[in-house]
């Protein structure tokens, strides 16, 4: 193999000075502009060690003349952001919170902040439209409130929670197991009777009228004479058709003879004042607020 | 001159062999040196422990059913994810994981500060099928986990072979190691008092809310800790970092 380099006529660039056949190869160099751009991002790679945190010490990195740190970047951008909401923010918490719905431009930025507080805390059981669990956690859509659904009352939920022990303020009740008081035929008679209240046609086996004897006698301190519930109680409505833990005549008798004991976590400690403000007032916006 | 320099390193073949160490010693450098100090990239924290025999169970269940595909353990550095997840994570909080459970790949949420963010309910009621709880989701059923009774006939033996990875387990822990995991899953039956002793903050109740220890109870005792032992009310960041 001929290894004799010459300048190629028709093309003037010198060849490679290998030789198959009589084929010659070109030794074309590199365009320009390729080689210079590669020499920047060397330049650039260097400069940029220099800016940024990058060489390792014996006992750390070098810390880069820029002084950039991710932790630093967050508490700025968090600090930046809170700065940006400050004002309304304090209007918010200041503000009696029945008042927000007059007021367009604090009502939209709390339905919107509130809205992101739902997502993230509490999507996971209430669901992402709020419609609930049936057999576990309630429908926010509805106006069927078990503890109230003023802007105060929603407060108060948040804050605290629902038999949440963890907090003294919680909101509290315990509804007896009268599986364990009353004979099973006394549990049939009421599930048939409480059935009855909503209007719905069952075939439960138990008899209506000791039914409503019982009822009067057991259940009306709490879910009223008519069943129409007590807030005071977070003891639900049991006349409206909206049924929390189902309303066939299989889930009323469990409710009837276990009980039920619904637990909400209190937020009051995980979320800022701010934040529990806009949730109330985004889920009272969502159509049951009173 | 770039161009001269550039054309000999490449045709002198001993030109090209000293650089081409000079340049990977550079770069392995970068990458090996810091190993040496590595124990001072991890911040001194208040709060983080060994994990209690029944969590160290739970998360064994949690590696052996892959939750790491889907699910990551790092809050990152990030505006979004602090303001999602809670404090990012600090490389303290997973001192004692072998294997470490970070992960890149999110299908489900970051589960780094999941404890005790949703009720033992809700756990149980997800894991044995997620789509009673959040239809939208896309995350298998775990049915079995609630049926699978779990023994400690070899917590012992994985705290030793945990011990001989650094994670400090003590004799003692090693000793009541059977004790302190029923204990945390039934607390009327066992000395709750001592189990705290030995494992700050574990929280004991029966997780799953039936008889017996279940790997469920494992797995939720394991979750409901996640992220909840530093005490960031005493964490000072270093803002160098």
């Amino acid at each position: 193999m001929a290894t004799k380099r010459e300048v190629d006529e028709a093309t003037q660039t010198e060849t490679t000075g290998h030789e198959w056949d009589g084929i010659k190869e070109l030794d074309t160099p590199m365009p320009r502009w390729w080689l210079w751009t590669f020499y920047a991002t060397i330049v650039w790679g260097v400069i940029y060690t220099i800016l940024f945190p990058a060489w390792p010490l014996v006992t750390g990195a070098t810390p880069g003349l820029l002084g950039y740190s991710s932790r630093g970047t967050v508490a700025a951008e968090i600090d930046a952001a809170a700065a940006r909401n400050a004002a309304l923010d304090a209007r918010l918490i200041e503000a009696d919170l029945a008042t927000v719905e007059n007021d367009p431009e604090l009502l939209r930025f709390a339905t919107a902040g509130g809205a992101a507080v739902f997502r993230n805390n509490c999507a996971p059981c209430h669901g992402a439209g709020a419609s609930g669990v049936v057999g576990h956690y309630p429908n926010l859509l509805d106006d069927d409130w078990l503890w109230g659904g003023t802007l105060a009352d929603i407060q108060q939920t948040v804050s605290h929670g629902v038999r949440f022990e963890a907090d003294a303020d919680t909101r509290f009740s315990q509804m007896p197991a009268f599986g364990e008081m009353l004979a099973p035929e006394e549990i049939d008679a009421l599930t048939a009777y409480v059935l009855s209240l909503s209007g719905q046609a069952s075939d439960a086996p138990g008899d209506v009228q000791a039914g409503a004897q019982l009822f009067a006698d057991n259940c009306s301190s709490c879910h009223g004479e008519d069943g129409t519930g007590g807030r005071d109680f977070g003891a639900p409505n049991l006349a409206d058709g909206i049924w929390l833990y189902g309303g066939d005549a299989a889930a009323v008798h469990t409710s009837i003879s276990d009980a039920r004991f619904g637990i909400m976590p209190a937020f009051g400690d995980r979320l800022r004042p701010d934040e529990i403000a806009k949730v109330a007032v985004y889920v009272h916006t969502l159509g049951g607020g009173e | 001159m770039f161009l001269k320099l550039h054309k000999w390193s490449e045709t002198n073949a001993l030109a090209l062999l000293v650089l081409s160490f000079v340049v990977v010693t550079i770069g392995g450098a970068v990458q090996i040196v810091p190993l040496f100090y590595l124990d001072n990239t991890i911040e001194e924290v208040e709060g983080m422990r060994p994990y209690s025999p029944l969590e160290l169970a739970g998360r064994d269940v949690y590696v052996r059913e892959g939750c790491y595909v889907c699910h990551s353990q790092m809050i990152r550095v990030m505006r979004d994810e602090v303001e999602r997840y809670g404090h990012y994570s600090l490389a303290a909080e997973s001192m004692y994981d072998h294997p470490f459970q970070w992960g890149s790949k999110r299908t489900g949420p970051d589960l780094a500060r999941v404890g005790g963010r949703y009720s033992d309910d809700w756990h149980v009621a997800h894991m044995h099928n997620p789509r009673d709880i959040v239809p939208e989701s896309i995350m298998p059923a775990y049915p079995w986990l609630a049926r699978t009774p779990i023994g400690s006939e070899r917590i012992a033996a994985n705290m030793r072979a945990q011990r001989m990875t650094g994670v400090p387990y003590t004799d003692e822990m090693i000793e009541n190691a059977r004790a302190d995991f029923r204990t945390q899953a039934d607390p009327d039956n066992g000395d709750v008092d001592a189990l705290l002793a030995r494992y700050p903050k574990a929280q004991a109740r029966n997780f799953d809310g039936q008889a017996g220890i279940s790997e469920l109870d494992a797995v939720i005792a394991y979750l409901q800790m996640l992220g909840t032992l530093v005490d960031f009310s005493t964490f000072e960041p270093d803002a160098s970092r």
